[in-house]
């Protein structure tokens, strides 16, 4: 089970950059933590998300 | 109070003894040490960035570093810190001018330049406490992955979500990473057509300031 912000996912096997497009995030407004690591924007089509994998998506706006 | 004596008033200077002694009659000497040994870094002056700044020195925050590129703009008179007289002006000499009206005795050092992915960790490397205050989400998200990817010793703390004029209560802070607090709203956009106004700006940027007050106590 892949756990993403906190919630149960079935999306081990997809790649991080895949998953992103598929909830509808846009790659230059987000920070995304792999078991505690974060996965810089160029490499998240190199990472294939495994089960157990927590996965945390930081999602920014604008404004400040 | 006649016309000459206001002025007088306002002009006064007054020592940093007496300054301190009015911070010593409120707080145990530890608080202010320890702040005042304190270094914070601020990525952007607008909104957020003005107001942090304002409140740290308030606080006695001994060094701030204050990154900004633009100017002050008409527009930015209705959420962030500076005035008409001060308009054309970098936001970091304007910024500048308004803290060493606050606290003339704590150290400033100003950097006027664009924050990019290639130069995060030589602005920011060496600080413990950055908080980000940019406007454009591209560009938080720029400077928290570039932090947290290259700057190993640093924490930041971002605002995220703070326009319209909806509940203060939303704003919150927590802590998302191990090196990262969030502080607002987290979905407001000033993309959805929700302009910023200052209440809420001024409440995510208190909570910013507030965050980086408890880590350099705690």
């Amino acid at each position: 089970m892949v756990l993403v912000n906190g919630e149960a996912k079935t999306v081990a096997g997809m790649n991080l950059k895949e998953f992103l497009a598929q909830e509808g995030y846009d790659f230059e407004k987000v920070v995304v933590e792999r078991n505690l690591d974060i996965i810089p924007r160029t490499e998240l089509d190199q990472v294939t998300i495994e089960e157990e994998d927590t996965i945390e998506v930081l999602r920014f706006v604008g404004g400040g | 109070m006649s016309k000459r004596a206001q002025e007088a008033t306002i002009t006064q200077t007054i020592s940093n003894d007496v300054l301190e002694k009015a911070f010593d009659e409120r707080f145990p000497l530890e608080m202010k040490e320890k702040l005042r040994s304190a270094r914070v870094a601020i990525a952007g002056l607008g909104g957020l960035g003005s107001h942090i700044a304002v409140m740290l020195a308030r606080s006695g925050v001994g060094h701030l570093f204050l990154v900004d590129y633009d100017v002050v703009d008409v527009t930015n008179l209705n959420r962030q810190m500076y005035l008409i007289p001060q308009l054309g002006k970098k936001k970091t000499e304007a910024l500048l001018e308004i803290l060493q009206q606050i606290n003339p005795y704590l150290s400033y050092e100003t950097c006027c330049t664009k924050v990019t992915s290639d130069n995060v960790k030589e602005l920011f490397g060496e600080y413990i406490y950055v908080c980000e205050a940019f406007d454009q989400a591209d560009q938080k998200a720029m400077l928290v992955n570039g932090i947290l990817m290259e700057c190993p010793n640093t924490i930041i703390v971002s605002g995220n979500g703070m326009a319209g004029y909806g509940d203060c209560n939303d704003i919150v802070t927590k802590q998302q990473m191990r090196r990262l607090y969030i502080c607002g709203d987290g979905k407001t956009d000033v993309g959805d057509g929700l302009g910023l106004m200052a209440p809420r700006v001024a409440a995510c940027a208190a909570h910013q300031a507030n965050k980086v007050i408890q880590l350099i106590l705690s």
